[in-house]
């Protein structure tokens, strides 16, 4: 069996057919929040709002502890999560910083200074 | 007869849009990027298209996951902006070019690019930051403009190559087009940057620079690079440059390179930017 040269790279998920199979529900979930009224009524009751869609639990609960990593890892992609942070006011920025562990002043020093370098970041071999 | 004189490529960063929208281009952080436009500023008002063909991709705004089409052309009369999640960018709707777009969609189908037909959509960050950057904040704005919507979100996006080659026939379809049309196409998206899970704010400065390089003089051997070269070296949205093949397919084979920009950062992205002319 070959090897998929994707799952090499570090801190990095395609988001291929597999996860786009596993993110369908949390994902159209997220598009829902581009009308203003569905923003009010996910934010007015979070769950009972998320428990309209056909999501597993462990998606409801990623979205409800704002865990961006985590729904990436159970199928969300970052253009339709980006929905939530904007409905929580948050920027690309922010939830970035968040995903990679750091502040936002950490993170925004770190693009001042060149952004993070692919040196080191390029194969999961690089890390050994 | 229509033509297309030259190629824009810049990045569509949606940071830059809310700069712009909220006031902030005047700020330390953001003045070196307008700065980076004001003479393609100057070069466009020159140029006065009476039509962009602009490509870039849709974020999840006019497209979910229930329909995905590779290659989409906008044929309505009208665009409006999206709401992405925050409200409408304060822009102007984007207003068409039915007839040119409807002879793209019939003149690239029946040259073997099945392309989408879209009659109805929002148009979202991906199109209209690279209308503010080029024309900056005008009442309406100047040209019209037929949107082309690339996926790059669900893999697999487009190759290169296929990109390239769309570009070409963009060129004949737009040649075959009777009415004397100026027509520019731009190409958006990029540079470096991810945006997802512990690898993001990777930005590859090398990578991007050998992109322009390569982009202006030897656009077929790039258009070969595979998209892992792509998400290995410049982020996963970094693949989004695949995008810049099909305005420069649209172009001559020598180009005459007008204005060329490179800054980091812009939010979490590299800001590439190049004006190409045909000789």
């Amino acid at each position: 069996m070959t090897e998929n040269p994707f799952d090499d790279i570090p801190g990095t998920t395609l988001f291929n057919h597999a996860q786009s199979r596993l993110g369908f529900h949390l994902n159209q979930f997220c598009m829902s929040l581009m009308k203003a009224a569905n923003r009010e009524a996910f934010k007015a009751d979070e769950r009972a709002y998320l428990d309209q869609w056909k999501m597993t639990e462990d998606q409801k609960q990623a979205v409800l502890d704002r865990d961006w990593n985590g729904m990436i890892a159970l199928g969300a992609n970052i253009y339709f999560t980006a929905k939530i942070a904007a409905t929580d006011g948050l920027s690309f920025r922010q939830i970035a910083a968040e995903m990679s562990g750091v502040s936002e002043d950490v993170y925004a020093q770190m693009m001042l200074d060149g952004g993070r370098s692919v040196e080191g970041n390029r194969s999961k071999k690089d890390k050994r | 007869m229509a033509r297309i004189t030259a190629g824009v490529a810049t990045s569509h960063v949606p940071a830059i849009g809310a700069a712009l929208d909220n006031g902030k281009a005047d700020e330390p952080y953001w003045q070196p990027v307008f700065a980076g436009y004001e003479a393609s500023k100057a070069w466009i008002a020159a140029e006065k298209p009476d039509v962009v063909i602009l490509v870039y991709n849709d974020h999840a705004s006019a497209f979910s996951l229930e329909l995905i089409p590779t290659f989409a052309i906008g044929c309505a009369d009208e665009f409006a902006p999206a709401d992405e999640g925050w409200g409408p960018r304060p822009v102007p709707t984007v207003q068409g070019h039915p007839e040119l777009a409807w002879h793209l969609a019939e003149s690239l189908i029946l040259d073997e690019f099945d392309m989408t037909i879209v009659n109805q959509m929002d148009v979202d960050h991906g199109l209209t930051v690279p209308l503010s950057l080029m024309f900056g904040q005008p009442e309406a704005w100047p040209c019209k403009v037929i949107p082309l919507a690339v996926n790059v979100v669900q893999y697999p996006p487009p190759t290169g190559n296929r990109c390239f080659k769309l570009g070409q026939a963009i060129r004949r379809a737009v040649e075959s087009y009777p009415e004397d049309l100026k027509v520019v196409v731009f190409g958006t998206g990029g540079m470096s940057h991810q945006l997802q899970g512990p690898r993001a704010g990777l930005i590859n400065k090398t990578f991007d620079n050998a992109f322009l390089d390569r982009l202006i003089d030897d656009p077929q051997a790039q258009a070969q690079v595979p998209h892992i070269d792509y998400v290995r070296e410049a982020g996963s949205e970094g693949i989004e440059l695949v995008m810049w093949l099909v305005m420069r397919g649209a172009l001559d084979p020598k180009v005459r390179v007008a204005h060329r920009f490179y800054h980091v950062p812009a939010s979490n992205t590299a800001v590439g930017h190049l004006v190409l002319e045909n000789l």
